[in-house]
């Protein structure tokens, strides 16, 4: 697995600056979980090492290796937390990536069945993506990353605003996946950082307030913003 | 009035239903015109749109502005520039474009490439702010990603197509001053219903309406019905 490393990264949206000189280091592999209230910066870093955007200033570094924005594409996936489905087939939106990576029919068809078990949602091929449920587009947008196999997994909130059975299931998915895939985990539910990461890093205004696993972090925090933040205070 | 009326719509019934070769011919050369200044339109206008949505650069709002303001163009202001332009002493003046089917199917393609452009923008807009960024994530090239925006905007922007097609097919300013509703020539629809309402020929204009209505309400609904679908 590539170790991820932000090193520097500011991000300035015209007089607004979402991000300041945040550094830090993923876990090699497993979930390193980014917390912070909404506003944070969290869905900008994650945006920013998929390679959606580019950094006012600051390096992204694979392997100790600085990486561009399209090179950053190739070896990341990210899973957006608004669903976005394609106006096809559950099975069109998993092959899409694969199509244009030109694997054969055949493959995409194994990795397709391969990955809707994964997900739980076997024989949901043919239906219309966008006629599903809300929990099931993002199990199907969780699939759609999985199957392409990325190096890095980027998840922005992947279950706010999910029902607790599909929260359940992907979160289960998650820990499956985060034995073999480095991820990286945006959210603002402390419990779910608590139960998933390896390493959590707490994002306040931009800034990267405190890092560390999760057992110290959230039971004795250094930062009294991270101390307000577990306190549910901000 | 309500007389003359009632018995309009049934002599018009009566000139659709026997097929009228009047009524025929006219309702195919509008069809015919106005597909073509759709077609015309389109061919430059969709490109277009896609360029505005999909680039940064600098002049996009004000392009975008420009051809929404051209949205509302009256036909006549129009038809009477490109009167000028058509003329014989005109600077198009020697590929005598006047008084010809082909000379209104321009006109009113240059009349219509606003609504595929302005439409069309919204549109794709509206379609790639999202697919976009799950396109490129996905992997794909900036080619593959303008490609699939354009493929999931689709349906918009052939609703923006069709809107297009019903504004040629029911002006009449650029029809009738750049074709000269000359019979059997640049005669089409509205232009007819404008010169039979002026004669008095009631039934025949309001056989003309109902078939010029009729097109422009079943188009309209088949690709609603298609959308859905």
């Amino acid at each position: 697995m590539p170790k991820l490393k932000v090193r520097n990264i500011s991000k300035s949206f015209g007089p607004i600056r979402a991000l300041k000189d945040v550094n830090f280091e993923a876990e090699d592999t497993g979930i390193t979980s980014v917390v912070g209230v909404s506003g944070a910066g969290k869905t900008t870093l994650l945006r920013l090492i998929a390679g959606l955007e580019t950094p006012s200033s600051g390096e992204i570094l694979l392997d100790g290796r600085l990486e561009k924005e399209v090179n950053l594409r190739k070896r990341t996936t990210m899973v957006f937390q608004k669903t976005v489905m394609f106006g096809s087939t559950a099975y069109d939106n998993l092959a899409y990536g694969l199509r244009i990576r030109h694997l054969s029919e055949e493959e995409i068809r194994r990795r397709v069945e391969d990955v809707l078990k994964v997900v739980r949602m076997d024989g949901y091929e043919r239906r219309i993506a966008r006629k599903l449920s809300g929990g099931e587009q993002q199990r199907i947008s969780l699939a759609r990353a999985l199957i392409l196999r990325p190096e890095i997994l980027l998840l922005d909130e992947p279950t706010a605003n999910l029902d607790l059975g599909n929260a359940g299931i992907i979160e289960s998915v998650l820990r499956e996946t985060a034995s073999q895939k480095q991820i990286v985990l945006a959210t603002h539910n402390l419990a779910q950082a608590k139960r998933l990461a390896a390493k959590v890093v707490h994002l306040a205004e931009g800034f990267v307030a405190e890092e560390g696993p999760p057992e110290v972090l959230f039971q004795h925090p250094r930062d009294e913003r991270t101390r307000r933040l577990i306190n549910g205070e901000v | 009035m309500l007389e003359e009326i009632s018995e309009g719509i049934i002599n018009a019934l009566r000139l659709i239903l026997s097929g009228d070769p009047t009524v025929i011919s006219i309702t195919w050369r509008s069809l015919a015109v106005s597909g073509l200044a759709t077609l015309l339109a389109t061919l430059w206008a969709i490109p277009l749109a896609m360029i505005i949505a999909l680039r940064s650069f600098r002049g996009k709002r004000l392009l975008k502005a420009f051809f929404n303001a051209l949205l509302g163009i009256p036909t006549v202001v129009l038809g009477l520039i490109l009167y000028l332009l058509f003329s014989r002493s005109g600077p198009l003046g020697l590929f005598h474009l006047l008084y010809t089917p082909l000379g209104i199917s321009i006109g009113q393609s240059v009349l219509v490439a606003p609504i595929v452009i302005s439409f069309g923008v919204s549109s794709i807009e509206a379609t790639s702010s999202e697919v976009k960024d799950l396109a490129k994530t996905l992997g794909a090239s900036d080619t593959q990603v303008s490609l699939k925006v354009a493929k999931e905007a689709l349906g918009g922007v052939i609703l923006s197509v069709v809107a297009a097609f019903n504004r040629a097919f029911a002006e009449l300013g650029i029809a009738m001053m750049i074709g000269g509703n000359i019979a059997n020539v640049t005669r089409v629809l509205t232009t007819s219903i404008s010169l039979e309402t002026a004669k008095g020929e009631i039934a025949l204009s309001i056989a003309l309406g109902i078939i010029l209505l009729s097109i422009v309400f079943c188009l309209s609904l088949a690709v609603n019905l298609l959308r859905r679908s």
